[in-house]
C-alpha cells in the first residue's frame, strides 16, 4: 500500500464549524470597540482551525496511532530510562485538589500540596545522600545550570573569582558543556582511558584553581561505575573545585550508593526518567537539585520549609541565587514521582536498580557475539555496542536503528557516546520482562545476519513503517516550520 | 511485598544469572568501592498498596482548597480557563505520553505533525513567522530571550519595564547572571510602562526592551509608542511577553514591531496544577529562526515523497556544538504544547475572539459592580481580564476571610510593590459566573466594612 499524505488539522478544518462550546455570557453586553482604540483591535483572526469535536478526536487519535510510546514497545533508549509509566500517577496527577490549585492561593489552603512537596524533598535527600533538595528546575538541563549557578555563587561567596572552568568528560551528556556555558564558565574536557573511565593523570593535568567544579554521572554515560570516584573527589576538592552529580544514571543505583557518600556537592535528579513521570514526546520533565550544607545558602528561592506542622515557602534566603522558575516547579511530576517512590519503597527502588542492572548485563553478554563490545566488563543499567563490524560491510549503525522499526522495536541511542565509534547505546530498564529481551536479542541477531548476507536490505530500512526515512537534509537547508496556505 | 512493575521471577533471574555466568546480581555491584556503598537499607516510607496510596493522595488533595470547588478571582500570570474535555482524553493516549522525544521521525509522525501544528498556531496568534515546540514556561522564555537579545546584538544593557510579571523579572535576572547582563527596570505610570522613562534609558549599549502586553496589571501597554520610540534604535530588540489568549481579541506584537514573542500557553488547556507543568512559547521573525532556543519540527518529504515530520535545525542544539550553545533547553514541554494545540483547534478560529472577549466583557462587569460598592479601581486604562481595586485593609488578611466564604481572592500586589499596600489584581475568566461576581463583590463589600 503506497503511503500518503496525512492531512493537516488546518487541511480538515472548513469555514462555519465549530469544536467549541463556551460558558454563556450572562453579564449585559458591552460593545468593546468602543472602549479600545483601534490600533489594538486585531484586524484579522488568526488562522486556527474550524472543525467539529469528532473530526478533532479522529485527527489526533490516527496522530496518535503514528507515534510510539513505551506502552506500545520496548523502547531501550540508552541514558533516557523508558521504564512503564504508572497508571495510578496519571490518575493521582489529576485529582482535582493537585491538578486546580493555583501557585498564588494563601499558604493554608495548599497545605495538602506542600505536605507532597516536602515528604518528596526529604525522600530524594536520603535516595541521594544529599542535605537539602530544591524542586524548583523544570528539566534535567535547568537542574544541571542551577546547581553549576550555585557552585558559582559559592565561589563568589569566598571571593574565588578565578574559577572559571567546568571540568566534563569526553562521554558526557551534551547538555553538560552547554549548561556549563550558559551559566557563564568556560568548559574543558577531561579524557577517558582504556576502560572508559575518567583517565586521573587527565583530571590531574586539568584540574587547578580556575576549576568551579567537575561534572560527571556514575555510572557514566558507557555504563560504567567510576570506580576512582573517591580519588577523583579528592583530586578536586584539593584543587578548591566542587563535584556535581548528573543523575540521569541514578537508576543503576538506588539503595546501594549515594552521591553525597562518593563525594558530591550537587546533584541534579530526572524524575521523567528514574521516577517515572512520563516524558510526554519531550516533556515535562522535572529536574529537582540537591546540595550539601554548605552549598544550601545558594539554593534558590523559595525554599519549602516545615516548622511545626505548618508548610511555608521561605523567600528570606540572601545568598540564594534567585528564582530559576516562575512558582515552585513543574508540580505535576512531583506527584508521579511521589506516587511512584510510594508504590516502590526502599526495597522496591533497590530491586529496580538490581533488576535494571540484571537485565543489561544479560543483553549485553547475548549481543556481545554478533556486535563489538568495546569495554568488557559488566556494566550498570545500559551498556554501549559498536556497530564497526557492520560497518566494514557497508552497514552502519544507523541503518541497524532503522531495520529495528521494522520490526516493532524503538531504536537504542545512537551515535552517542561520542568516544565509541558507530555507537548503540542500550538501556532496557527494569520493566521489561525476559521474554521482551529475547524477543530484541532475536531481532538483534536477525539483523546482524541480514547485515552480512543481504546488507541492502538492511541499508535500505525502514520499510513498513508509514513514511520513510526522511530528507532531512532538505528540512534544514530550506526550513519549513508552519503551515501556510 | 510484590512490585508489580517488576516483571523477573525467580526463574527468569537464575536463567539469566546462568547466562552472564555470575551465581549472584551482587556481583553486578562489586565495582562499587565498599566506602561509598550504602550499608544500610534507605529510610523511606513503607510502600502502599494500590488502594491504599489512591485513598492516602485523595485525602491530601483534599487538604487543598481547589478551583473546582472556590470560586476564583485569581489570575496573575495562571488562569482558571474553561477546558474542552477533548484535551485530556488526547493527551492521555498513550502513544503520545509514554513517548520520549521523537528522535526517530519514521515512528514519530504522530508527535511531530502535531508539534508542527502548534508551531503554527503561535505564529497565527503572534503574527511571527517562525515558533519552536515549547519551552518550560513563560518566565523561562522570556529570560533567555533576553539572553537571546544580548547575544545577537552583542550588547549587554536590557531595559525591562516594571509592569512585566515579577516573578518572570526575577527568572531574567538569575538567567542574565550567566553572561552577565545589565537588567535595568523602568518605572510604570498609572499601571503602564512610562515611555518618558524608557526614552531617556535607551541608548546604544541597549541589547533589547522588554514589555508585556497585556501586561502584570492587566493593562494594555503603549505598544505603538515604544516601537515608535525603537525606530531610532534599530539594532535595539523589541521583546514581548504576551497572553496568548488576550491575542484572540488585541493586534498581535508582531504587528508593532516585535522582535520575540514569548509567553505561556496554560491559558489554552493546562490545569493551574500549583504552577507547573505550564508551557512557555517562544516565536520570532525569520532572520532569528537559527538562533532559537530548543526544538524545531520542520516539514519534509521521505524518500517516495511522502510529505512528513522531522526535528530539524538541530545543529544549534547542545548534542552537536556542545560548549558554543546559547542555551541548555532540550527537554520542554511537550505534551502541554499538544494539549494547547487540541485546546485551540477545539476554541478554532471565532471560538478564539469569542472567548478573548467574554473575558474582557466578565471583567468589566465586575469591575462596574466593585465601583457601584464604593471600590476604587487603581488603573483606569484598557485592560484585558485583569485589572486592580485598592483596599483599606492588608489583601493577605482579606483573602483568609474570603476563603472562609469559598472564594479564593485576587492577588495581593504588596508581595512585589511595596507602595501597593492594599492593592488587590482581580482577574475574571469567562468561567466565573454572573452570579459568582455578584456573590464576591457582596463578600468584599462585607469585609471592607
Amino acid at each position: 500500500m503506497a503511503n500518503q499524505d496525512f492531512p493537516l488539522i488546518f487541511e480538515r478544518s472548513k469555514a462555519g464549524r465549530t469544536g467549541y462550546s463556551l460558558p454563556e455570557l450572562e453579564v449585559p453586553d458591552i460593545d468593546l470597540e468602543e472602549e479600545l482604540e483601534e490600533a489594538y483591535i486585531r484586524k484579522e483572526a488568526p488562522d486556527l482551525p474550524e472543525i467539529s469535536e469528532l473530526d478533532l478526536m479522529r485527527h489526533y487519535t490516527a496522530l496518535s496511532n503514528r507515534n510510539y510510546g513505551v506502552d506500545s514497545g520496548f523502547y531501550p533508549l540508552g541514558s533516557c530510562t523508558m521504564k512503564y509509566n504508572p497508571k495510578i500517577n496519571e490518575d493521582v496527577a489529576r485529582m482535582d485538589g493537585f491538578s486546580h490549585i493555583h501557585p498564588d492561593q494563601p499558604e493554608s489552603s495548599v497545605q495538602g500540596a506542600m505536605e507532597m512537596m516536602h515528604d518528596l524533598q526529604t525522600a530524594l535527600c536520603e535516595i541521594t545522600g544529599m542535605d537539602e533538595v530544591s524542586l524548583q528546575s523544570a528539566a534535567g538541563a535547568q537542574g544541571e545550570w542551577t546547581a553549576l549557578m550555585m557552585i558559582r555563587a559559592f565561589h563568589e561567596a569566598n571571593e574565588d573569582f578565578h574559577r572559571t572552568k567546568v571540568i566534563v568528560p569526553d562521554s558526557a551528556h551534551g547538555t553538560n558543556p552547554a549548561s556549563a556555558t550558559v551559566a557563564g564558565f568556560e568548559s574543558v574536557t577531561v579524557q577517558s582511558n582504556e576502560k572508559g573511565l575518567v583517565d586521573l593523570e587527565d583530571l590531574k593535568r586539568v584540574v587547578g584553581p580556575d576549576t568551579a567544579a567537575l561534572m560527571l554521572t556514575n555510572p557514566n554515560t558507557l555504563g560504567l561505575f567510576e570506580t576512582e570516584i573517591e580519588e577523583m573527589a579528592k583530586i578536586v576538592h584539593d584543587a578548591g573545585g566542587k563535584l556535581y552529580y548528573d543523575g540521569a544514571n541514578l537508576n543503576a543505583i538506588m539503595g546501594y550508593a549515594r552521591p553525597g557518600d562518593m563525594g558530591f556537592d550537587a546533584v541534579h535528579l530526572n524524575l521523567h526518567k528514574t521516577f517515572t513521570g512520563p516524558h510526554g514526546g519531550g516533556g515535562p520533565g522535572s529536574g529537582p537539585v540537591g546540595v550539601t550544607e554548605e552549598l544550601k545558602p545558594f539554593l534558590p528561592k523559595p525554599l519549602l520549609e516545615k516548622q511545626g506542622e505548618a508548610y511555608r515557602f521561605n523567600y528570606n534566603l540572601p545568598n540564594s541565587i534567585g528564582r530559576v522558575k516562575p512558582y515552585y516547579g513543574n508540580f505535576g511530576i512531583y506527584l508521579r514521582a511521589y506516587t511512584y517512590i510510594r508504590t516502590m519503597g526502599a526495597e522496591g527502588l533497590k530491586k529496580a536498580s538490581e533488576y535494571a542492572v540484571l537485565n543489561a548485563n544479560y543483553l549485553m553478554r547475548q549481543l556481545e557475539e554478533e556486535y563489538d563490545l568495546p569495554f568488557d566488563q559488566h556494566c550498570k543499567h545500559e551498556f554501549v555496542l559498536s556497530g564497526r563490524r557492520q560497518k566494514k560491510l557497508g552497514v552502519r549503525t544507523l541503518d541497524i536503528a532503522k531495520r529495528l522499526l521494522d520490526y516493532g522495536y524503538h531504536p537504542p541511542t545512537i551515535y552517542f557516546p561520542l568516544n565509541v565509534e558507530e555507537a548503540l547505546m542500550v538501556e532496557p530498564t527494569e520493566t521489561e520482562a525476559k521474554e521482551t529481551l529475547d524477543g530484541f536479542i532475536e531481532v538483534m541477531k536477525k539483523i546482524a545476519a541480514e547485515a552480512r548476507d543481504e546488507p541492502e536490505l538492511v541499508q535500505e530500512a525502514p520499510h513498513d513503517t508509514i513514511v520513510k526515512r526522511m530528507d532531512e537534509t532538505t528540512a534544514a537547508r530550506k526550513p519549513i516550520l508552519r503551515y501556510e496556505k | 511485598m510484590e512490585f508489580r512493575y517488576l516483571p523477573m521471577t525467580e526463574d527468569d533471574k537464575q536463567a539469566m544469572l546462568a547466562s552472564i555466568g555470575i551465581k549472584d546480581t551482587e556481583e553486578l555491584f562489586a565495582d562499587i568501592p565498599s566506602n561509598v556503598r550504602l550499608q544500610r537499607s534507605m529510610e523511606l516510607k513503607k510502600p502502599a498498596s494500590e488502594a491504599d496510596l489512591k485513598k492516602e493522595l485523595a485525602q491530601l488533595a483534599a487538604k487543598n482548597a481547589n478551583l473546582k470547588q472556590y470560586i476564583s478571582f485569581l489570575g496573575a500570570g495562571v488562569y482558571d480557563h474553561f477546558i474542552p474535555s477533548v484535551v485530556d482524553h488526547v493527551i492521555s493516549r498513550s502513544e503520545f505520553y509514554t513517548a520520549y522525544t521523537p528522535y526517530q521521525p519514521e515512528i514519530s509522525q504522530g508527535e511531530l505533525q502535531a508539534i508542527f501544528e502548534f508551531q503554527t498556531m503561535i505564529c497565527e496568534l503572534t503574527g511571527m513567522d517562525v515558533a519552536n515546540s515549547s519551552m518550560y514556561d513563560g518566565g523561562t522564555a522570556l529570560a533567555e530571550a533576553v539572553n537571546l537579545s544580548a547575544a545577537q546584538t552583542k550588547r549587554k544593557k536590557v531595559l525591562v519595564s516594571n509592569a512585566v510579571h515579577p516573578q518572570y523579572r526575577a527568572v531574567i535576572e538569575t538567567y542574565a547572571k550567566g553572561p552577565n547582563l545589565e537588567i535595568i527596570y523602568i518605572d510604570t505610570k498609572n499601571g503602564k510602562t512610562d515611555v518618558a522613562k524608557l526614552k531617556a534609558a535607551l541608548d546604544e549599549e541597549t541589547a533589547s526592551v522588554v514589555i508585556q502586553y497585556p501586561n502584570f496589571f492587566g493593562q494594555l501597554e503603549p505598544m505603538e509608542e515604544v516601537q515608535q520610540l525603537l525606530e531610532n534604535q534599530k539594532k535595539t530588540m523589541f521583546i514581548t511577553s504576551s497572553n496568548p489568549l488576550a491575542l484572540g481579541y488585541l493586534t498581535p506584537p508582531a504587528a508593532f514591531g516585535a522582535d520575540i514573542v514569548v509567553g505561556d500557553t496554560q491559558v489554552f488547556g493546562i490545569p493551574s496544577q500549583f504552577g507547573g507543568p505550564h508551557c512557555g512559547y517562544f516565536a520570532t521573525t525569520r532572520k532569528l529562526m537559527r538562533k532559537v532556543p530548543g526544538r524545531l519540527v520542520g516539514q519534509t518529504t521521505d524518500e517516495d515523497g511522502v510529505r512528513g515530520f522531522v526535528l530539524t535545525l538541530q545543529a544549534r542544539e547542545q548534542h552537536i556544538r556542545r560548549d558554543k550553545a546559547t542555551s541548555n533547553i532540550c527537554s520542554n514541554q511537550a505534551l502541554n504544547a499538544l494539549a494547547s494545540a487540541v485546546a485551540m483547534s477545539s476554541i478554532g478560529k471565532h471560538g478564539l475572539k469569542k472567548m478573548a472577549a467574554m473575558n474582557m466583557k466578565k471583567a468589566r462587569y465586575a469591575m462596574k459592580k466593585l465601583q457601584e460598592a464604593g471600590f476604587t479601581i487603581a488603573c483606569k486604562g484598557v485592560f484585558f481580564n485583569e485589572f486592580i481595586i485598592q483596599l483599606d485593609k492588608p489583601v493577605a488578611e482579606v483573602n483568609e476571610r474570603l476563603l472562609e466564604k469559598g472564594i479564593i481572592g485576587g492577588y495581593d500586589l504588596a508581595r512585589d510593590y511595596p507602595d501597593m499596600n492594599g492593592h488587590m489584581l482581580i482577574a475574571v475568566t469567562e468561567n466565573r459566573k454572573m452570579e459568582e461576581i455578584n456573590q464576591f463583590v457582596k463578600e468584599l463589600r462585607d469585609i471592607h466594612g
